[in-house]
């Protein structure tokens, strides 16, 4: 409990001190995780929205494909990447091993799963009461698929979240690709791994207190749109 | 509604001289559909032709929604054939337009509302504030549709519809929940459609609305048509026992 | 407009990590204990700061560092298994290996010494002992450097730990410093090299209870990654930061590195 109180004050220093390191953590694991959950909702959300609104034969494996995909584990996911980013695997040429944008396509494959899922469900639920109108209009698959995701837009919103939180938090994925790499692939969740296996039990605390600072700073500002939307009847 | 004139085009003399395949006469022929093991369209004939409003009336449960679904195309009858001019109705077509009973509106503001019709129907953007005004709805134009009251959003219901430009339009007892102001300024605007030329087919189990609106009326009980007449003989002497009842408010059965 | 905003940003993200690749730089297959220590912290700026070129270290278990390594995902190596190295460039994969410094493996436990190893400097002695006391004790069991160390001395030792394992015998399967915290946390004895011990934080009540054993010397070796076998290194870059560490001024900043007032590496390369 002492480490506990430790902790908090330290995160509390680290903070107010403006520490260049930690900004620079800070800013990376940002960076990485907010351009994966972007790059998840580009792939996902399209792929969520067909699923809802399609029926074909086999739609039920491939809703319990996507939903088991959203349990993929980080380090599984960071192997694989590995394999392929590897110089000497089939991208090895491209170069990007143990650079940030690894770390982005890594998460956002992790993630992908999780949006296509999430916003299928939203979208099939909204999806039944808009059918038989958009049905009635004439409207074509593509234009369902896009009313659709700009209705639930504020829904999607905290799929998008749940997303982004699985990201920014997870760190199998990202110490492989990544490298942990001081000023170049380091973030909060390498750098909590880091101080942890130094023994630095408290400073590994309290910049778990500072990434659960930022979780809770993205998530109140995506629930104050959502406030404002449902004020608006948009929700 | 307003003294605008009507802000759209109605193709009145357009299925008569464009290379269309002509619309009507509308028919069903020996249409059945089986719901839940009971026969709720059952052996249903029916021709629509010509100019008007028709009104199909008719107590509840006697098929009238499912009718004008199996028409505008949403639901496919199980034996028996919709055909349009002749040919048959594989879906909905762009021709015509349908008013549900409970309007699903888009999460978006009233103007939004159109704007997404009008640009996925290929429709003229500028005529939106048009069709507002036609409804009495400029006002709102900024406002969510979904804040807006249950004759409001039937108008912008009504506004939707009218924006696909349709030859043929349903509606579906649009006006079931609506207060008196509210279901008047409803008819005013079908009324002004018809004039307008636009074909209207009106289901209600309103007899006041139906002695209002309807040029024609058809008499539908247990999934069949009983009676199909001008307006004027229906109201003054219906044919068949359970329309005299239905008329008269009593139970039919 | 706000995906507009994502859009760009997203362009310039891609554009910056582009921007960083082109920068003269390599990287360093590393074994944690290095790392950890904070040794690079100390060596890199000295470096970086003469020659431009920029050093990025992954920190892994030896047998990771060797795999990766393989793979060409680095351009220089630097791990503490010797016999496993010189394989490395046996089988062409580096250049050549070169002895870099060395410091001692130490094994340490708790105040109560439930063993009763404390102050033994025979460490094969030393481990049968824990073994017949039936103390715990925690292992990386990751192929690491400093597990293939570990399981050379049980050998010597005449003690077969497999057996117990799950049961005395823990294998973590982790980095020198969870194995650390793993073992403390369940009051097993560890094996650990020196320096990763002096600079770890969280001893609680452990302390050394075995050093001094010829057998527990640890040597570094640093590898350049031949670029025959990975035409993608940076193999200029790679041999000049070897050159340095084992240059005079390199050696010197090695020795000079310590936590507490404690030295952690001592130099040891060939003069040449």
């Amino acid at each position: 409990m002492q480490n506990m109180t430790e902790a908090t004050w330290l995160a509390l220093q680290l903070v107010l001190s403006g520490d260049a390191d930690l900004l620079e953590i800070v800013a990376l694991s940002l960076q990485v995780s907010l351009s994966a959950t972007f790059l998840a909702c580009l792939i996902g959300l399209p792929l969520g929205a067909l699923v809802a609104i399609s029926r074909f034969p086999g739609r039920g494996a491939v809703l319990v494909v996507m939903n088991a995909l959203m349990g993929l584990p980080p380090v599984v996911v960071g192997l694989i990447v590995y394999l392929h980013l590897s110089r000497s695997g089939p991208l090895g040429f491209l170069g990007l091993l143990y650079t940030p944008t690894a770390m982005i396509i890594a998460q956002t494959i992790l993630i992908a799963p999780i949006v296509a899922a999430l916003s299928r469900q939203v979208l099939e639920d909204m999806h039944s009461e808009y059918a038989e109108q958009f049905r009635s209009l004439c409207l074509g698959r593509w234009q369902a698929m896009q009313a659709l995701i700009w209705d639930a837009r504020y829904a999607l919103l905290t799929v998008g979240l749940a997303g982004f939180g699985r990201a920014v938090a997870e760190v199998g994925a990202v110490i492989i690709v990544g490298g942990n790499i001081d000023h170049l692939t380091r973030v909060m969740t390498t750098a909590i791994a880091l101080e942890t296996s130094k023994g630095a039990l408290s400073l590994a605390l309290a910049l778990g207190i500072v990434l659960l600072v930022i979780a809770l700073g993205v998530n109140a500002a995506v629930q104050g749109v959502r406030m404002s939307a449902a004020r608006h009847a948009y929700v | 509604m307003s003294d605008a004139a009507f802000p759209f085009a109605v193709r009145a003399s357009a299925h008569e001289t464009s290379s269309r395949a002509p619309l009507f006469p509308l028919r069903a022929a020996d249409v059945r559909l089986t719901l839940g093991g009971t026969a709720a369209i059952d052996g249903l004939n029916l021709t629509l032709s010509g100019d008007g409003i028709t009104t199909v009336i008719g107590p509840n449960g006697a098929g009238k929604s499912l009718l004008l679904k199996m028409l505008h195309g949403l639901i496919r009858p199980d034996t028996g054939e919709v055909t349009w001019g002749g040919a048959p109705a594989e879906s909905v077509t762009q021709r015509q337009a349908l008013v549900f009973q409970t309007p699903v509106l888009l999460r978006r503001s009233v103007a939004a509302n159109l704007d997404f019709v009008l640009k996925n129907r290929g429709g003229d953007p500028a005529r939106r504030d048009a069709l507002l005004t036609h409804v009495g709805l400029a006002h709102k134009a900024r406002q969510p549709a979904r804040r807006l009251s249950g004759g409001e959003a039937q108008r912008l219901a009504l506004a939707r519809a009218l924006a696909t430009d349709p030859e043929v339009l349903f509606l579906d007892e649009p006006t079931a929940s609506l207060d008196p102001a509210s279901t008047l300024a409803i008819e005013e605007i079908v009324r002004e459609s018809r004039d307008a030329g636009m074909r209207i087919v009106f289901v209600t189990h309103d007899i006041g609305q139906a002695r209002r609106l309807a040029d024609e009326v058809v008499f539908l009980h247990q999934g069949r048509v009983l009676e199909q007449t001008q307006a004027d003989a229906f109201f003054d002497g219906p044919a068949t026992d359970a329309a005299r009842a239905f008329i008269s408010g009593r139970i039919v059965v | 407009m706000f995906q507009r905003t994502l859009c760009v940003s997203f362009a310039a993200i891609v554009a910056a990590s582009a921007l960083h690749a082109q920068e003269q730089s390599i990287i360093v297959q590393s074994t944690t204990s290095t790392a950890n220590s904070g040794l690079y912290d100390h060596l890199l700026p000295i470096f970086e700061e003469e020659t431009g070129i920029e050093v990025n270290v992954v920190a892994v278990g030896t047998g990771q560092a060797i795999t990766n390594a393989e793979n060409c995902d680095g351009d220089l190596l630097l791990v503490h298994a010797k016999p496993a190295e010189e394989a490395f460039v046996e089988a062409g994969y580096g250049t050549s290996r070169t002895d870099l410094m060395y410091n001692d493996f130490v094994i340490v436990g708790p105040d109560g010494d439930q063993a009763g190893v404390g102050g033994m400097s025979d460490v094969e002695a030393a481990l049968s002992q824990i073994a017949e006391s039936g103390s715990l004790f925690a292992s990386r069991g990751d192929d690491s450097g400093t597990h293939k160390k570990e399981l050379s001395l049980w050998e010597a030792s005449g003690v077969d730990p497999s057996t117990g394992s799950g049961e005395w015998y823990r294998e973590t399967g982790s980095g020198m410093g969870a194995t650390l915290n793993a073992g403390i946390g369940m009051g097993a004895y560890v094996m650990t090299d020196r320096a990763t011990w002096i600079s770890f934080e969280n001893k609680q009540d452990y302390e050394i209870a075995v050093e001094g054993d010829e057998d527990l010397f640890n040597q570094y070796g640093v590898i350049p990654v031949s670029p025959d076998h990975c035409p993608s290194v940076n193999a200029e870059a790679a041999q000049s930061f070897a050159d340095w560490l084992l240059s005079e001024e390199g050696q010197t900043a090695i020795g000079d590195y310590a936590v507490n007032g404690q030295q952690l590496f001592f130099p040891n390369a060939p003069e040449s």
